[in-house]
C-alpha cells in the first residue's frame, strides 16, 4: 500500500483513466457491491416479514409488511435456539483458544534453529499438506476408535490445527522475533515454555490476530462436523441448526416450553418462514459487523498464503 | 576450527531445551498424530471388507481382505464416469474463471480515481466469503423456491409460467458457477490486488514519460509482473482438481435428487455412500480421492519448482 501514499502527486493525478472510464467501472463495482450484499438484505427482509404476507406474496426483497414476530418467537419458545447459540458460543471461543495455542506453540517449536528434532516436526505438519486419509478414514477414527461422535469436541478437535496456520507463524516468529531476544533470555535461565508465554506470545499480537481469526469465522460457520458426527439435537450449533430447518421447519417448535400450548398448535401458529430466515440473521449478524473490522488481519494471512502455500 | 568443533557439539548434544522445545511441541503433536496420521494408515480399509459395528481396531483387524473388489464395485456404478466428469468439468471452469475474473476485476479496481469507494467496493465484494454455505443455501432458497421464490415471482410478473427450480438440471451448471464465482471473488481479488499494490511505482512513471497509455502499462508493465502470481495460483488449483468444494454441491442444490447428475461430485459421493454405510464403496472413492490428490499435488509442486524454486512447498 506504500506506493499509493504519493497518489496526489502530479505524475500520478496525469497518468489516471479517463472519466468516462472511470464512471463506468464505477457503474460495474456498485452493481457487483449490491450483488453481494443483495442476498443478506433479502434474509434480513423475510426475516421482519409478517407471516401472512410471505404467505401470500412469496419473498420479497424489501419486506411488505413488517413484523418483529420472527424474532419474539425465537426469544419466547425457542429454548432450541438458545442452546444452539450457547453450542456455537462455546465451541468458537473453545476452539479459537485451543487452535491458537496448538498452532502457535509449533509454530514457535519449529521457529527455532538449534532445536534437534526440527527436521521431523516440520516433516509431520507437511505431510498432511500432501497426502491426508480421506473423510470415510477420518470419520471412522473419530467416531468409533476417538469416540468423539456426539460430543461437544467432535466439533472442536478436528478443526483446532492446520498446517497452513502453522507454517504462517512459524514464518512470522523467524522473521520478526530476533534470535538474539530468545537467547538472551535462555542465557538469564528462561525455560522455553516461559519464553514463549511470557516473550514470544505477547509481542507476536498480528499473527495471533490472524491465526485467531481465522479460527474464530471457521468455527463459527462450520457445519460440516455436526452434519457427521452430531445426531444429539442437544449438541446442534446454530449452523446445524438452520441446517435441519431448510428440510424441516417445524422443528423449532420442539422442546419449546409449552405453556399449556399443544405442539400441533404450536406448529400451526408459529411465524415459520420468517423463522428460519431469522436463525440465518443471527448467524450472519456478527459476522457482517465483524468482518470490516478484522478484514486487514485476514488480507495479511491470505496474502502470506498466496505467496508461501 | 573452533567454531567448528563448537558447532558439531552443538549437533550431537541434545540438550534442556531440546526437552522443552519437545515439551511444547507434544500436544500439537498428538493432535497431528491422532487426526492426521491415524486416518493415512485407515485407508487400509479400502482394500477390506470393513465392518461397522463394534470396535475400531477389531474390525480393521479382522475383517477380510478382497485386494481391489471394492474399487470394482465403484467403476461398475453408473456414479463413477458421472462424478469423474462433475468434479474435473466444474473444476475447470472454476479454475479459468477463478483467475481471469479476479484478476481483471483487480486491475479495474486499482484504476478507480477514489482510493476510498475502491475499499468500500471491496469490503462489501469480500461479504460472500464469510457466509457458510448453510447461509448461503437459505439465500438461495429464497430466490429458486417453488412458490414463494423471488426468481418465480419475476417470472409470473413478466407472464410466465413459475419453474421447479431445483427440478430443472439443466440450469445449475450455471447457477453452481454462479455461486462459486459469487463467493471467491472478494477472495481472489485480494490476492491479486495485494501483488498490484506492491508493485514498484517507479515502473510506471517512467512509463508514462515515454508516452505510455494506460492500456499499455496494463498489458506491458502489470500483467507481466503478475504473471509470477497467476501461475502460481493456477498450479496450486491443479494440484486440487480432485477436490471440489462439498458445501457448494450439496447444501446449494439441497440435496435435491433431480440435480444428481449436475451436482454429485466426489466429494458428495463419499459423502452420500458414508452416511447410507456402503463402506466398501465410500472407502474406495475416499482413497482414490486421497492418492489423486496426492499425485496431483506432487505434480503440481514439482511444475512450480521448475518455474520458481523458492515458492516451492518440497
Amino acid at each position: 500500500m506504500s506506493t499509493q501514499t504519493s497518489y496526489e502527486s502530479g505524475l500520478d493525478k496525469f497518468n489516471r483513466i479517463g472519466k468516462t472510464t472511470n464512471l463506468f467501472f464505477h457503474l460495474l463495482f456498485i452493481l457487483l457491491a449490491l450483488l453481494c450484499l443483495i442476498p443478506v438484505v433479502v434474509v434480513l427482509s423475510i426475516s421482519l416479514s409478517d407471516e401472512s404476507s410471505i404467505r401470500e406474496t412469496g419473498y420479497s426483497i424489501l419486506p411488505t409488511a413488517l413484523s418483529g414476530d420472527a424474532y419474539s418467537y425465537i426469544v419466547k419458545q425457542g429454548s432450541m435456539m438458545t442452546r444452539a447459540l450457547g453450542v456455537s458460543v462455546l465451541v468458537t471461543a473453545a476452539g479459537t483458544v485451543i487452535g491458537v495455542l496448538l498452532t502457535t506453540s509449533m509454530g514457535y517449536v519449529l521457529s527455532r534453529p538449534n532445536y534437534k528434532l526440527n527436521g521431523l516436526l516440520t516433516w509431520i505438519v507437511f505431510i498432511p499438506m500432501i497426502f491426508n486419509g480421506g473423510l470415510v478414514s477420518s470419520y471412522y477414527i473419530n467416531s468409533s476408535l476417538l469416540g468423539l461422535k456426539n460430543t461437544i469436541w467432535a466439533l472442536i478437535l478436528p478443526l483446532a490445527v492446520s498446517s497452513f496456520n502453522v507454517i504462517i507463524c512459524r514464518t512470522f516468529f523467524k522473521s520478526t522475533i530476533p534470535d538474539g531476544l530468545i537467547e538472551s533470555a535462555e542465557i538469564d535461565g528462561a525455560g522455553q515454555f516461559r519464553i514463549y508465554f511470557t516473550i514470544v506470545l505477547p509481542i507476536s499480537l498480528p499473527v495471533l490476530a490472524t491465526i485467531g481469526l481465522f479460527l474464530c469465522f471457521s468455527y463459527w460457520n462450520d457445519w460440516f462436523q455436526s452434519l457427521l458426527y452430531i445426531d444429539d439435537q442437544n449438541l446442534y450449533s446454530l449452523q446445524a441448526l438452520l441446517n435441519s430447518l431448510m428440510s424441516n421447519v417445524d422443528a423449532l417448535a420442539r422442546n419449546a416450553s409449552t405453556m399449556g400450548v399443544s405442539y400441533a398448535q404450536l406448529v400451526a401458529t408459529m411465524p415459520k418462514e420468517s423463522a428460519r430466515m431469522a436463525v440465518a440473521i443471527i448467524i450472519v449478524l456478527p459476522v457482517a459487523l465483524a468482518y470490516p473490522f478484522f478484514q486487514k488481519y485476514f488480507i495479511s494471512g491470505l496474502t502470506v498464503g498466496a505467496v508461501k502455500g | 576450527m573452533d567454531a567448528r568443533v563448537a558447532r558439531k557439539r552443538k549437533r550431537t548434544r541434545w540438550r534442556k531445551h531440546d526437552t522443552e522445545l519437545t515439551l511444547l511441541a507434544l500436544p500439537t503433536t498428538i493432535w497431528y498424530i491422532l487426526f492426521c496420521f491415524l486416518p493415512m494408515f485407515g485407508v487400509i480399509i479400502a482394500f477390506k471388507n470393513f465392518k461397522i459395528h463394534g470396535n475400531f481396531i477389531n474390525n480393521v483387524f479382522n475383517s477380510d481382505w478382497v485386494g481391489f473388489k471394492n474399487f470394482e464395485f465403484l467403476f461398475k456404478s453408473n456414479d463413477a464416469w458421472i462424478v469423474v466428469r462433475n468434479t474435473i468439468g466444474y473444476n475447470i471452469v472454476f479454475i479459468i474463471l477463478g483467475i481471469a475474473v479476479p484478476v481483471a476485476l483487480a486491475l479495474m479496481v486499482g484504476q478507480l480515481h477514489s482510493r476510498k469507494a475502491a475499499k468500500v467496493y471491496q469490503t462489501m465484494m469480500f461479504l460472500p466469503y464469510f457466509l457458510s454455505w448453510v447461509v448461503v443455501s437459505a439465500v438461495v432458497w429464497a430466490f429458486l423456491s417453488y412458490d414463494k421464490g423471488i426468481f418465480n415471482q419475476l417470472l409470473s410478473d413478466v407472464g410466465r409460467d413459475p419453474k421447479n427450480w431445483y427440478m430443472e438440471a439443466s440450469y445449475w451448471p450455471y447457477f453452481l458457477v454462479f455461486m462459486n464465482m459469487w463467493k471467491g471473488l472478494g477472495y481472489g481479488m485480494v490476492i491479486y490486488l495485494a501483488t498490484i499494490t506492491s508493485m514498484d511505482s517507479t515502473y510506471y512513471e517512467a512509463a508514462v514519460i515515454d508516452g505510455a497509455t494506460k492500456w499499455q502499462q496494463t498489458r506491458y508493465i502489470t500483467l507481466p509482473l503478475m504473471k509470477f502470481v497467476i501461475v502460481l495460483m493456477f498450479i496450486l488449483a491443479v494440484g486440487h482438481i480432485f477436490s471440489t468444494d462439498f458445501g457448494l454441491f450439496f447444501q446449494v442444490p439441497r440435496d435435491s435428487n433431480s440435480l444428481y447428475n449436475v451436482t454429485t461430485t466426489v466429494d458428495v459421493l463419499v459423502f452420500k455412500q458414508l452416511k447410507t454405510a456402503t463402506v466398501g464403496m465410500a472407502s474406495a472413492s475416499s482413497f482414490l480421492q486421497s492418492v489423486l490428490g496426492c499425485a496431483m499435488i506432487l505434480t503440481a509442486n514439482w511444475v512450480v519448482r521448475r518455474v520458481d524454486p523458492d515458492s516451492a512447498m518440497i
